[in-house]
């Protein structure tokens, strides 16, 4: 229904930051488990969904995704694309679909804010949090919960173009 | 067995790292549960390259496992390349069996996303994508170097793996696609094999971002080849195997040559792209794909002038 807002990812990524600022003083509302919870996840899956088509993984990444959801990737890639795009930018799963991941990729050039958090590297889903509110996991830092062993790893350092566009 | 990636255990590695082009090839897993079908198909690539991919469910056809293909392949003598997706298997099955193949002697692994579920002979099935082809590869880094699983729980001997991962330069977005490659080598790629180059021009322009990204020193890439058997064959992988690119002039040549003399001409162009692979700069082997063609790999290595292989 909202969908259309996707493709004005520059005025998304300021929405986003406001909308973050504006929720802080809701923050002893959002509790996991709380009694708000179930109206959180209710709004968050209305809102979201109706916008970004929003699948609720409970640990959103959209802006570092061209505010574009990843998990509607046949393959839920959390680090995108795959090797089966096709060439007219489509998905190998579904033909008739815009691969999620093109689309995340040409969203993030036109964010000054956020695109470049397209290169980073996207830790695998924690599958316990499928159906919650990221806005609540965000604000009590469960999404950001790592596992162990892959804290205990760093990336190797390598090179990244600076983009000013996209071909 | 101690992880030290500071002197390589793997020959493939070895050939590598002295600056040897090195050749890797598929070997295709048979359905059978002989093993004798397993070397047949390996005793023809093994004494023409350096390392014998074993395919994990490929075309996400139900196969022979690829660790299973290994444990008989190292047992052998042979230098496998385990295939490991993550179409089948979540973060737990994929770890526990990384750690079985580096028992059984496997000291190549190539980490990959995999084809959906839809491309193979039963669609029906239920796609995991627990990891993606990043977080699988930084997983395996991660048992490696700090000897511990996703979790953080110890392994008391770490595997010793030479960690590798594909690149697709033909489809797009082609602008990301080098910065994709970082992304695999920041996670720990080590090598590098790629999907079929048929189009070179964009194979070239691809490798100049990754000389430019100074990439190409730090991963050896592979450029994947393969004969194609005829032109009915081309239009197939180019219409229905995911991410396959094969320029209209290839097919044409095809379709110009008769029926019986395809599989030769097919032969012929796999000759040519390999020899003009071999003048791109940063390009450090190759790696071949010949689906049910496995007796043309000798020929092909022979007629490229790449024999004899180093004996590391």
């Amino acid at each position: 229904m909202f969908r259309w807002l996707q493709n004005f990812p520059h005025l998304l990524e300021v929405l986003y930051d406001l909308f973050e600022i504006g929720l802080n003083p809701l923050k002893r509302w959002f509790k996991p488990g709380g009694r708000s919870e179930p109206v959180v996840i209710a709004v968050e899956k209305l809102g979201k969904g109706a916008a970004f088509n929003c699948k609720m993984c409970g640990q959103c990444i959209l802006h570092s995704t061209g505010m574009t959801c990843p998990m509607n990737c046949p393959k839920h890639l959390r680090n995108g694309p795959c090797g089966g795009v096709r060439l007219d930018g489509n998905c190998e799963v579904k033909p008739e679909m815009a691969c999620v991941w093109v689309q995340a990729y040409q969203r993030s050039l036109k964010m000054p804010r956020y695109g470049h958090q397209f290169a980073s590297l996207q830790p695998p889903m924690n599958n316990q949090l499928k159906g919650s509110s990221s806005w609540i996991n965000m604000f009590h830092g469960i999404d950001t919960n790592l596992p162990t062993g892959w804290e205990k790893t760093g990336d190797i350092p390598v090179n990244f173009i600076k983009e000013e566009s996209h071909d | 067995m101690t992880s030290n990636i500071q002197s390589p255990c793997s020959r493939l590695e070895e050939i590598l790292r002295a600056g040897h082009f090195a050749i890797t090839a598929e070997l295709n897993p048979p359905d059978s549960a002989d093993p004798e079908d397993v070397y047949k198909a390996a005793r023809v690539l093994a004494e023409v390259c350096d390392g014998i991919n074993a395919v994990d469910a490929s075309g996400a056809n139900c196969h022979i496992s690829s660790v299973a293909m290994c444990a008989l392949l190292t047992r052998a003598g042979y230098e496998p390349v385990y295939q490991v997706t993550c179409r089948d298997r979540n973060r737990i099955a994929i770890q526990g069996d990384m750690l079985g193949a580096a028992a059984m002697g496997v000291l190549n692994v190539l980490c990959l996303t995999g084809d959906d579920v839809i491309s193979g002979d039963q669609p029906e099935a239920k796609r995991v994508f627990d990891f993606d082809s990043i977080q699988l590869l930084r997983t395996a880094r991660t048992m490696r170097d700090e000897a511990v699983f996703l979790s953080g729980r110890k392994i008391t001997s770490p595997p010793c793996f030479f960690l590798g991962a594909a690149a697709n330069p033909f489809v797009p977005p082609y602008a990301w696609r080098p910065q994709r490659l970082a992304k695999k080598i920041a996670a720990g790629a080590q090598f590098i094999q790629t999907q079929y180059c048929f189009d070179l021009d964009r194979l070239k322009e691809y490798m100049n971002q990754v000389r430019d990204l100074g990439l190409d020193k730090q991963a050896f890439i592979l450029a994947g080849v393969g004969p194609l058997k005829s032109a009915g064959a081309a239009e197939f992988m180019r219409t229905k195997v995911p991410g396959v690119v094969i320029p209209d002039q290839i097919v044409e040549r095809l379709k110009k040559t008769p029926k019986e003399k395809q599989q030769e001409e097919g032969k012929q162009i796999c000759v040519e792209i390999i020899e003009e692979i071999r003048e791109i700069e940063g390009i450090a082997g190759i790696h071949i794909m010949a689906y049910r063609q496995e007796e043309l790999v000798a020929e092909i290595v022979e007629q490229s002038g790449l024999l004899p292989r180093p004996n590391i």
